[in-house]
C-alpha cells in the first residue's frame, strides 16, 4: 500500500513537530552496565530527534540476542522477531509500507550466523532501510558461546580451548555482495563517529549496512582494549561523501582519504586484518532499491472489481 | 480472443462425408487418458480436450499425470506424463475409477498406466504403432513384451500410425502427435471443431499464425484418420449450464481468491505443487496493485509475509510440506504477536521430499500442531476447486478478525485438477479496506484483550499514539515483555479463547445422506467428490451409509460428536498413512491411524476407525466403495 491509499496520513509533509531525545525513550534498558548497546541506543535516539523522524512512522525490527531488545527501548513501532530473521520481516514491512522509516538491529549471531542467508540477499535486494550489526564477537544472551566473529583463540563455553577458526570479516563479506550500496564500520566507544555513521546510513537511499564494533563487558572484555588505548591502531576513513569527524582529529591521527564510490579500494581497505578501519567503505546511490523496483500503483476498488471480472472472463465457459 | 473470428475459415477436412459416421454409444460418464513421454504434449492435448468438453456443457474433472523431473529419459515407465479427463453428463466431482479410453504415444507410458490399474478391463487403447517396426531391435522387443503383458486384459487395442500420418504435415512429429490425438478424440466424442480450434488458438496465443494452422491441420488429420478407421463413437450427453460458469485449476482458484480477498502481497519460494499459483499471480497480480515476492528461502517467505501483514493488509505465503516445516517458527511468531497471516499448504506426498508432484493429505497434524509451544490458530481445507477460490476470502477475514494465523490445506489433486464451477459473484465487500491509520487514544494497548473473547483491536505502524513492539517473548496487554505466571496464563488463555469464539460462530457440518444410520464416512479436503460418489453407490446398493466432510479442521465445527452418535460406526477416509488392523505386530493399542481419525478420536472420544491409502494419486470412488462395504458394521445391510 502506498501513501495515497492510506485513509489518513499521520505524517503530513508539513509536520512541523520537533522532537527531543526523550521523545524516543521508553523503558530503562536491561543491558549490563558497560554494555555497548547503551551507546548505540543513545546515538539512535539522538539521530531520530535531530532528523525529526515521527515515532509513529518509524519501525525498529530486530532478531534475538542482547542487542535485539533494542526495539523495546525505543518509543517507536517495533518488531522483535526471530533469531536471524529480522531482515525478512523488515523487507515485508517496507514492501507493504515503503513510507515507513525502517531500522534493523542484529547481533553477530543473528546477522553473520543463523541469518547469514538473509543478510546476503537483503544486501542484494537493496531495500531502503538501515541495518545495524551490533558486533560484540560473542553470543551474550545465551551466556558466552563462540560466534562467527569471535577472534581466533578466544575462549568461550563452547570452545573452551579457544575458537578454532579465523573470524568472518563482515565488512569484506558485505562488499562482495552484488548490489551492495552502503557499507560502513564504526565503534560504539567513539560516540561522535558512531553518530556520524548512523546519520550517513540514514541519509543513504538504499540498504545501509553498518557494522558497529561493540564491547561486551561480560564475555569479550578486552577484545577491543588495544583499539581503545592505542588510537593509532584505528584508522579513520574520511571523505566528503563518507564521514569525517573533526572532534576526533586530535586523538585519531591515523586517517585515510577514501572515495566511497571506489569499490576496489573499499575491498582492499576492508581486507586488511592488521588494522581496524572505521568509516564509510562504500556508498553508491545509483543502485536500484527493491522497494522502488517493486512499487506498484494501487487500484481503486471499482477498478479492481472490473479487472477481476475480466480475469474471470478468461476462465469463462 | 482476438483470432477466434478467423478460426473457422481454416479449410476443414470434411470428416462427415468421408464415411457415414457410426452411431455413438450414449454414456453418462467416461474417462479418457492421454499419456506420452514428457515434452510430447499429451498434457496440452488433455487440457484442450477437457476445456472443450466443459465449454460444450459436460461436467469434467481433470488430473495431471506428471513425473517429478522436467524431461526424464524417453520411453521409461516412471516417466509417463499426461492427463486424465473424466467427463460426465452432469457435474463431475472426482477423477473416477478406471479409464475407458487411452491414447498412448508409446507402449511404456501405456504399460505404466496398466500396471497402476488405471485402465478399465475393456478400455479402448489407441497406441502409436511406430515402435513395432522400429529399427532398434531392443525397442521392438519392448513393444512385443508390452503387448504380451497387455494381452492379459481384454483391452481393445487399436494401433495408430500417428508418426507416419503426422509426417505428411510436419517435419518433427514429436511436436504434433498431441494435436493428432486431439483430432481423434474430437471425432470420437463428437466435439465441435470450431470450439476445439478456438481452444487451440488460446493455447498458442502469442505464437505465429503458421503454428496455429499447422496444429489445426494435425487436428483434422487425426479426426480424419479416426473417421476412416474407428467404427465406433461415444456420446456423453451435455447440458447447457443454467448459470455462468468458469473453469480453472485449484491453484488458479487460490490465486484469484487471494485477489478477490483484497490481499496485496504473496511471499513464496518455489516448491511443487504450490508454485503454479505464484506463476499465475506473477502474471496478473501487479495489475491489481499486488506483489509476488520470491524470497531467498521458505523461512524468509514467511517472514516477509508476516512483516507485510504486521504493517498493513493481510499477506500470504504459499508452500508445500517441506516449506511448511521450515516456516514453523514464524508461524508461532504470528500467533503470539497476534499478527494476521494466511499460509497455503498445497500438500504433496511425504515425509521429507516425498512425492513432489503427487497428492497426499499427510500435513494435517503438522498444520495444526506443528508449531512448538501452544499456538492456537485456524486450519481450513477446501474440498473443491470452487472452494479453493472462496476459502481465500474466508481465510483473510478470519486472520484479520481473530488476529491469528490461518492455514489453508489444499493438495496436489486440487492444485492441478480442473473443474467448472459457477462464476463467483464477486463482491467489493470481500476486498480488505485500506488500513485505517488514524490516531488511537493515548494509552491504547496493542493487546487490549476482551476478557470474554480474547479479541483485541490491531494497531498498525503509522497510527499516532499506538507505538508498541511486537515480540515473540511472553508479553502483557501493552506488548511489554512479561515472564510472570499470571501474565503467561492469561495471554495463553486469551489466544486460545479466540478459537472457541470462532467455533461458536460455525454451523454444524451437513451430513451427506441420512442423518443417522450404520456407517458414517468422514473426510476432509480433496477427497469429497470421490467419497460422496462411493457413498451414493453404497446407498444404491441398499446400505445405510452417509458421509460428513469437514472444512474447519481447527477449530472444528460444533455438533460433530452428536452426529457421530447417530451412527453405529464412524470411519475416516484419507490419503495418508495408517496401519492395517491384523498386520504383523499391529494391535488396537499400537495401531497408527489416519490423521483425521486421531483428531476425531481425541476430540469426541468416539472409537473412530479409518481406511487410508498413500497411492500417490487421488482415491478412486470404487476403492472407497469397497472399503465402505468392508467396514459396514455386522448385519448392517437393510
Amino acid at each position: 500500500m502506498t501513501a495515497e491509499s492510506c485513509s489518513l496520513l499521520a505524517l503530513a509533509p508539513d509536520d512541523l513537530r520537533e522532537f527531543a531525545l526523550s521523545d524516543f525513550e521508553k523503558s530503562v534498558p536491561r543491558w549490563c552496565p558497560g554494555c555497548g548497546d547503551h551507546s548505540v541506543l543513545t546515538s539512535m535516539q539522538r539521530l531520530l530527534a535531530e532528523e525529526g523522524l515521527a515515532p509513529e512512522q518509524t519501525v525498529f525490527v530486530s532478531g534475538i540476542g542482547c542487542s535485539s531488545r533494542f526495539p523495546h527501548y525505543m518509543k517507536t513501532y517495533g518488531f522483535h522477531g526471530l533469531h536471524g530473521r529480522a531482515l525478512p520481516l523488515a523487507t515485508g514491512i517496507k514492501l507493504h509500507r515503503p513510507e515507513l522509516n525502517v531500522f534493523v538491529v542484529m547481533g553477530d549471531g543473528d546477522c553473520v550466523s543463523i541469518g547469514a542467508g538473509h543478510w546476503l540477499h537483503a544486501m542484494r535486494y537493496n531495500t531502503n532501510m538501515v541495518a545495524l550489526l551490533l558486533d560484540n564477537h560473542v553470543y551474550g544472551l545465551t551466556k558466552n558461546q563462540t560466534s562467527p566473529t569471535t577472534p581466533q583463540g578466544h575462549r568461550t563455553m563452547t570452545q573452551p580451548r579457544g575458537s578454532y577458526l579465523p573470524p568472518v570479516n563482515p565488512v569484506s563479506a558485505a562488499l562482495g555482495i552484488t548490489n551492495a550500496s552502503f557499507v560502513a564500520q564504526t565503534a560504539e566507544w567513539l560516540p561522535p563517529h558512531l553518530y556520524a555513521t548512523l546519520r550517513a546510513a540514514y541519509e543513504h537511499k538504499g540498504f545501509s549496512f553498518v557494522r558497529i564494533l561493540q564491547r561486551c563487558p561480560k564475555f569479550t572484555e578486552g577484545v577491543f582494549t588495544g583499539f581503545i588505548e592505542h588510537p593509532d591502531s584505528v584508522q579513520l576513513i574520511e571523505h566528503g561523501d563518507g564521514v569525517a569527524v573533526p572532534a576526533l582529529a586530535r586523538t585519531y591521527k591515523n586517517r585515510i582519504q577514501h572515495d566511497p564510490r571506489d569499490i576496489d579500494a573499499a575491498r582492499s581497505l576492508a581486507e586488511a586484518d592488521d588494522i581496524t578501519r572505521l568509516g564509510v567503505f562504500y556508498r553508491n546511490e545509483d543502485r536500484p532499491t527493491y522497494d522502488e523496483l517493486r512499487a506498484i500503483p494501487q487500484r481503486p476498488v471499482e477498478e479492481k472489481m472490473r479487472l477481476l471480472s475480466e480475469e474471470l472472463d478468461r476462465h469463462a465457459i | 480472443m482476438a483470432i477466434s473470428t478467423t478460426v473457422t475459415s481454416t479449410p476443414a477436412i470434411d470428416v462427415a462425408s468421408a464415411k457415414s459416421p457410426p452411431a455413438a454409444t450414449r454414456l453418462s460418464q467416461h474417462t479418457v487418458e492421454v499419456v506420452s513421454d514428457s515434452g510430447e504434449g499429451a498434457q496440452k492435448c488433455g487440457q484442450i480436450f477437457g476445456a472443450v468438453c466443459a465449454k460444450q456443457g459436460n461436467g469434467i474433472w481433470t488430473v495431471e499425470i506428471i513425473p517429478a523431473e522436467i524431461q526424464p529419459p524417453a520411453r521409461e515407465i516412471d516417466g509417463a506424463s499426461g492427463n486424465r479427463i473424466r467427463i460426465g453428463s452432469g457435474p463431475v466431482t472426482n477423477w473416477g475409477d478406471q479409464a475407458n479410453v487411452v491414447v498412448a504415444f508409446n507402449e511404456q507410458a501405456l504399460l505404466s498406466r496398466h500396471r497402476l490399474g488405471a485402465l478399465d478391463d475393456h478400455a479402448v487403447i489407441l497406441i502409436e504403432n511406430m515402435w513395432a517396426t522400429h529399427p532398434d531391435g531392443d525397442i521392438r522387443e519392448q513393444w512385443a513384451a508390452a503387448m504380451d503383458e497387455l494381452a492379459a486384459k481384454p483391452y481393445r487395442v487399436i494401433e495408430v500410425p500417428m508418426e507416419e500420418r503426422c509426417l505428411t504435415v510436419v517435419d518433427n512429429p514429436a511436436l504434433g502427435k498431441n494435436m493428432f490425438a486431439l483430432g481423434m478424440l474430437t471425432w470420437l466424442y463428437g466435439l465441435d471443431r470450431g470450439h476445439v480450434c478456438e481452444q487451440i488458438a488460446d493455447t498458442f496465443r502469442g505464437k505465429s499464425r503458421e503454428v496455429y494452422e499447422k496444429n489445426v491441420a494435425l487436428l483434422d488429420l487425426g479426426s480424419h484418420w479416426a473417421a476412416e478407421n474407428l467404427g465406433f463413437r461415444f456420446e456423453v450427453p451435455r447440458q447447457a449450464p443454467t448459470e455462468p460458469m468458469v473453469v480453472m485449476n485449484g491453484n488458479q482458484a487460490i490465486a484469484l481468491g487471494a485477489i478477490a480477498a483484497g490481499m496485496g502481497l504473496v511471499a513464496m519460494y518455489p516448491i511443487t505443487p504450490a508454485t503454479s499459483a505464484s506463476h499465475y499471480l506473477a502474471e496478473i497480480f501487479e495489475k491489481f496493485g499486488g506483489v509476488v515476492h520470491q524470497a531467498e528461502d521458505e523461512i524468509a517467505a514467511a517472514g516477509v509475509a508476516l512483516g507485510a501483514s504486521y504493517a498493513g493488509k493481510v499477506a500470504f505465503t504459499i508452500t508445500s510440506g517441506p516449506g511448511l516445516a521450515l516456516k514453523t517458527e514464524f508461524l508461532g511468531l504470528a500467533v503470539t504477536t497476534e499478527t494476521p497471516l494466511v499460509l497455503v499448504d498445497v500438500q504433496r506426498g511425504g515425509p521429507s521430499t516425498g512425492l513432489p508432484t503427487k497428492v497426499e493429505q499427510s500435513d494435517l497434524l503438522a498444520a495444526i500442531f506443528g508449531q512448538p509451544g501452544d499456538t492456537p490458530h485456524v486450519v481450513l481445507a477446501p474440498a473443491t476447486i470452487e472452494e479453493c477460490f472462496h476459502i481465500m476470502i474466508t481465510a483473510r477475514r478470519l486472520a484479520e478478525t481473530f488476529r491469528t494465523l490461518v492455514v489453508v490445506l489444499s493438495d496436489a489433486n486440487l492444485a492441478t485438477g480442473v473443474q467448472p464451477f459457477p462464476r463467483p459473484a464477486i463482491d467489493p465487500a470481500w476486498l480488505a479496506a485500506a488500513p485505517d491509520l488514524s490516531a488511537v487514544p493515548e494509552g491504547t494497548r496493542p493487546f487490549e484483550w476482551d476478557p470474554q473473547t480474547g479479541l483485541s483491536q490491531r494497531i498498525l505502524p503509522g497510527q499516532p499514539n499506538g507505538m508498541y513492539t511486537a515480540t515473540g517473548l511472553a508479553h502483557d496487554e501493552r506488548g511489554v515483555i512479561a515472564y510472570t505466571s499470571d501474565v503467561h496464563q492469561r495471554s495463553g488463555t486469551m489466544r486460545s479463547r479466540k478459537m472457541a469464539v470462532l467455533q461458536h460462530t460455525l454451523q454444524p457440518p451437513t451430513v451427506h445422506g441420512d442423518e443417522s444410520g450404520d456407517l458414517l464416512v468422514v473426510g476432509w479436503g480433496s477427497t469429497k467428490g470421490a467419497i460422496e460418489e462411493a457413498v451414493e453407490r453404497a446407498r444404491q446398493g441398499g446400505h445405510s451409509v452417509s458421509s460428513l466432510h469437514l472444512t474447519f479442521l481447527s477449530p472444528m465445527a460444533p455438533g460433530i460428536k452428536d452426529i457421530f452418535q447417530r451412527f453405529k460406526k464412524v470411519m475416516t477416509v484419507e490419503i495418508n498413512y495408517s496401519d492395517e488392523p491384523g498386520a504383523p505386530y499391529i494391535t488396537d493399542e499400537n495401531r497408527r491411524r489416519g490423521q483425521l481419525a486421531w483428531l476425531l478420536r481425541a476430540s469426541t472420544l468416539v472409537d473412530v476407525d479409518c481406511w487410508t491409502r498413500i497411492p500417490g494419486e487421488p482415491l478412486r470412488p470404487g476403492a472407497i466403495h469397497e472399503a465402505i462395504l468392508a467396514h459396514l458394521p455386522k448385519g448392517g445391510a437393510r
